[in-house]
């Protein structure tokens, strides 16, 4: 039997630019980049290749010393041209100039049978050699799972409510038989149970027929899509306990490395955001460049390019890439003006959860905006309250949390929750904080401090 | 607006690090920011967009709904005066009268305050904070009119050093920071800010016979001192002046003598309805404090052993300074209780309080202030537990 489970607190940013579900005849894209800074608690990377090294998609090109057991592997095949450092000779990418016709290295394939037949040590080695297994994210911390821990849960959200997120049925359209055999390999790695997270407003879909999961319906705002959330109400990770998750698209590339014995990191991107001419669907491969999709596409020229979605994403360059984990990028107006009596003007063009005087969007609760990537105002301490908790359907006092990450208290952060959030999970709070606090880098500060206490 | 950016943008090497005026950086910036809402963007990881509002949004919201209470007090300032002297005016000649005394308190208030944190702000280099444009506005409201310019000064001193910038500025207090600053006055003056002289401003001239500059609470605690119907002797005060000015409508739309913005019910709730509205300030706590408040009175209405007692619960509500300090004082989010059900109690035990100190204690006519310092200290205390229960439920789940 399934679950529904409706969530009233919560905020939708409503944003112009969502992609049309179609995918764009774009230029095919050169050049492909893994960059290490992705893989959050990556602490000691160490690259396996050269410039000028030839790689097939799903030869090892990195591991994490911490980690050895886990690669990571080419997207795709071709040369290694840049292996590029920032300071203090920092890894920030390893570039792969791509071949046009996509070479893979050959795995062991398996049938269903295979993989009930297997051991859980084989299905993992398998995928920890095959570069699949980052796709695996371990909570607490937000970090790539751990192959010798085995968690007591795996959860799946099958979509995304963040602002112009791309609609996964439609990202993996017709490969709902990879994502069953996913599931099947992921029933391997823990005796507990797999949850998958559906949308409660769309109840036909591409996941609607998996077997091996329990199914939930979630409906409601922002972030009603998020995993943590789903996490929260379903079985919440208390200290001690490890929950793992992972994206459709993991669930799928893991299915074709099982039944096409390949890496295939093939997958859709969309491109969004209201400086794109025409919004829509790319086919690339992870880590893409966004050259392709962005240049001569843009409606005005000072830009935001990122990576992600605008709550949770990272500024790339115009020619930067895409993130190992992303799905979209969103192209925003670059904000750095002045704006005379900005902050008593009455506006309504700019967005707000507030209504304070002369915030005019509550008005407009259907209308789609143009957010610029202007700070608007300067970080003050703690005045509002009850707006956190007002974002944030969960059991948890966001501002307490925080307040106890600030003054280093680890007992404190344990009671108040540091174990269920990561990043994600409190960025409404950082878009609608009248003080504007940095909420995401404190969280990663805090489950740092506890990480490695 | 060019012109005012290149003047800005001329000036400005000047209070960088390096100018000749480094240390009043944030003099200059507490300008520019209040004439020109900075360009810095969001940073590469995070949030790449922002909410619209910002603390100084936020805090002139509470300014605007203060207005409301601020002209009618002008207003009621002149009336009072006319009225006790018996001459008619017209409402310019109020207004106006009004204006000559309001106004230099509401500009002392500011400049004294605006000095104190724009002090604290150059020593202690951090950003002037917005706080001080509701302080610097509440402070004016609750006191008399007659009040000696140097005490509002003074009080307005005290209140921004010991309740606010000792521990850290605006969002760190405990204490509502206006509060503070009127009792103050009350326990240092109070013979300027007590007592039934200072309310009506009567200038050179000498108040018409039979004139009485008491309070309705003063009034009202006297029926239970000398056993006479607390409702008859209102109505009946100050025949002289004006028919029923204690009279429930005539209290709740604010004809009376009190403190510069408090008098009118009407007005105050004119500004909560700004601040709900807005979403500014809790309603949670407007309505467990009027609510505990009213529900007090009744309580004692049931339990009286005097006429003061005895007097209908809802005169409580338009009496003395409760509406305002419920709708604007206690409703600080610095200093109220900060969970949602925290702040449920917080309201309820002001509004409780309030008419406790009122009622009972001969020495405070008006409990309203003593209740929301008091409170304020408390806050803390409820959140705690709420707090508490949170961690415990998390506790016990781990262990099931």
């Amino acid at each position: 039997m399934s679950k529904q489970i409706k969530l009233k607190k919560g905020f939708d940013i409503r944003l112009v630019g969502k992609a049309e579900k179609k995918i764009g005849d774009f230029q095919p894209v050169k050049t492909f980049a893994i960059k290490p800074t992705d893989f959050i608690g990556m602490q000691r990377p160490k690259v396996l290749v050269k410039e000028g090294d030839l790689v097939k998609a799903g030869t090892p090109i990195l591991f994490d010393k911490k980690m050895e057991k886990v690669q990571y592997v080419a997207p795709v095949s071709g040369e290694i041209v840049e292996i590029k450092r920032g300071e203090k000779r920092k890894l920030l990418e390893i570039k792969i100039l791509a071949d046009t016709e996509i070479d893979f290295e050959s795995f062991e394939k398996f049938t269903e049978g295979d993989i009930q037949a297997a051991s859980r040590e084989k299905i993992v080695d398998h995928l920890t050699v095959t570069g699949a297994w980052p796709q695996l994210i371990q909570r607490p911390y937000g970090i790539v799972a751990n192959p010798e821990d085995e968690p007591k849960a795996i959860f799946i959200s099958g979509f995304d409510t963040h602002p112009l997120a791309p609609d996964y049925d439609f990202l993996i359209k017709g490969q709902s038989n990879y994502f069953q055999l996913g599931v099947k390999a992921l029933q391997k790695l823990t005796k507990g149970k797999i949850y998958l997270g559906l949308s409660g407003e769309n109840k036909s879909s591409e996941f609607s027929n998996i077997q091996g999961v329990e199914t939930s319906y979630f409906s409601g705002p922002h972030p009603a899509g998020n995993v943590g959330v789903h996490i929260h109400h379903l079985a919440p990770v208390n200290k001690g306990e490890t929950v793992w998750t992972i994206n459709p698209y993991g669930v799928v590339q893991i299915g074709k490395l099982f039944a096409n014995g390949n890496y295939d990191a093939s997958k859709l991107i969309a491109i969004t955001g209201s400086e794109i001419k025409t919004p829509l669907y790319a086919q690339t491969y992870t880590g893409s460049c966004v050259d392709s999709f962005v240049s001569g596409n843009t409606k005005t020229e000072k830009i935001r390019v990122i990576s992600g979605n605008v709550l949770t994403g990272e500024k790339i360059n115009r020619d930067g890439y895409v993130g190992f984990y992303q799905h979209q990028i969103t192209v925003i107006p670059e904000g750095d003006y002045y704006e005379f009596l900005g902050w008593m003007k009455p506006t309504k063009e700019k967005l707000s959860y507030h209504k304070a005087l002369g915030l005019l969007s509550f008005l407009f609760p259907k209308k789609e905006y143009v957010l610029d990537s202007n700070a608007r105002g300067e970080e003050r301490a703690f005045v509002q309250t009850g707006v956190f908790e007002s974002v944030t359907p969960m059991d948890i006092y966001p501002v307490y949390l925080l307040k106890a990450i600030m003054a280093e208290d680890f007992d404190e952060m344990e009671e108040l929750g540091i174990y269920e959030v990561i990043e994600e999970d409190l960025a409404l709070c950082e878009f609608v904080d009248v003080s504007k606090h940095p909420v995401q880098e404190i969280v990663r500060k805090g489950i740092e401090l506890i990480q490695y206490s | 607006m060019e012109f005012l950016r290149n003047l800005l943008d001329k000036q400005k090497p000047l209070f960088q690090k390096g100018g000749k005026l480094e240390n009043l950086y944030y003099l200059y910036e507490a300008g520019e920011t209040f004439l020109f809402s900075p360009k810095h963007t969001t940073p590469p990881r995070g949030a790449q967009v922002k909410d619209a509002i910002d603390l100084k949004r936020m805090m002139i919201t509470v300014v605007i709904a203060m207005i409301p209470c601020l002209l009618f007090g002008i207003y009621n300032t002149g009336h009072m005066h006319f009225l006790a002297v018996g001459e008619t005016a017209s409402f310019g000649d109020k207004f106006i009268l009004g204006l000559t005394l309001v106004l230099p308190i509401v500009i002392v208030s500011y400049a004294a305050g605006g000095l104190v944190e724009a002090t604290f702000a150059v020593v202690r280099k951090h950003p002037i904070n917005e706080g001080f444009l509701v302080t610097g506005m509440l402070i004016p409201l609750v006191v008399p009119a007659t009040t000696p310019l140097w005490q509002v000064a003074l009080a307005t001193v005290f209140a921004i050093v010991i309740a606010k910038e000792v521990f850290g500025g605006t969002g760190m207090n405990i204490l509502n920071v206006a509060m503070t600053a009127r009792a103050f006055l009350y326990f240092a003056y109070p013979a300027q800010i007590s007592g039934d002289q200072v309310w009506t401003y009567l200038g050179d001239k000498a108040p018409i016979d039979g004139f009485s500059g008491a309070t309705a609470l003063a009034v009202a605690y006297q029926s239970g001192q000398e056993g006479v119907n607390a409702v008859s002797n209102l109505s009946e005060h100050n025949s002289a002046v004006m028919d029923g000015m204690f009279g429930f409508a005539n209290m709740f739309f604010g004809f009376i003598p009190g403190s510069i913005g408090e008098t009118s019910t009407l007005m105050v709730l004119l500004g909560a309805a700004i601040l709900l509205f807005t979403g500014v300030a809790s309603w949670k706590i407007m309505v467990s404090a009027f609510g505990g408040a009213y529900i007090m009175a009744a309580v004692m209405q049931l339990l009286a052993v005097n006429e003061f007692m005895a007097m209908p619960a809802h005169y409580h509500l338009v009496m003395g300074g409760i509406a305002f300090g419920i709708v604007f004082m206690a409703t600080d989010p610095v200093s109220a209780a900060q969970t949602e059900s925290g702040k449920w109690i917080y309201g309820l035990l002001i509004g409780v309080l309030t008419i406790i100190i009122r009622v009972t204690n001969p020495a405070y006519p008006e409990g309203i202030m003593l209740a929301v310092l008091f409170m304020n200290v408390f806050a803390p205390l409820i959140d705690h537990y709420v707090v508490k229960a949170n961690k415990k439920r998390r506790l016990q789940r781990a262990t099931v």
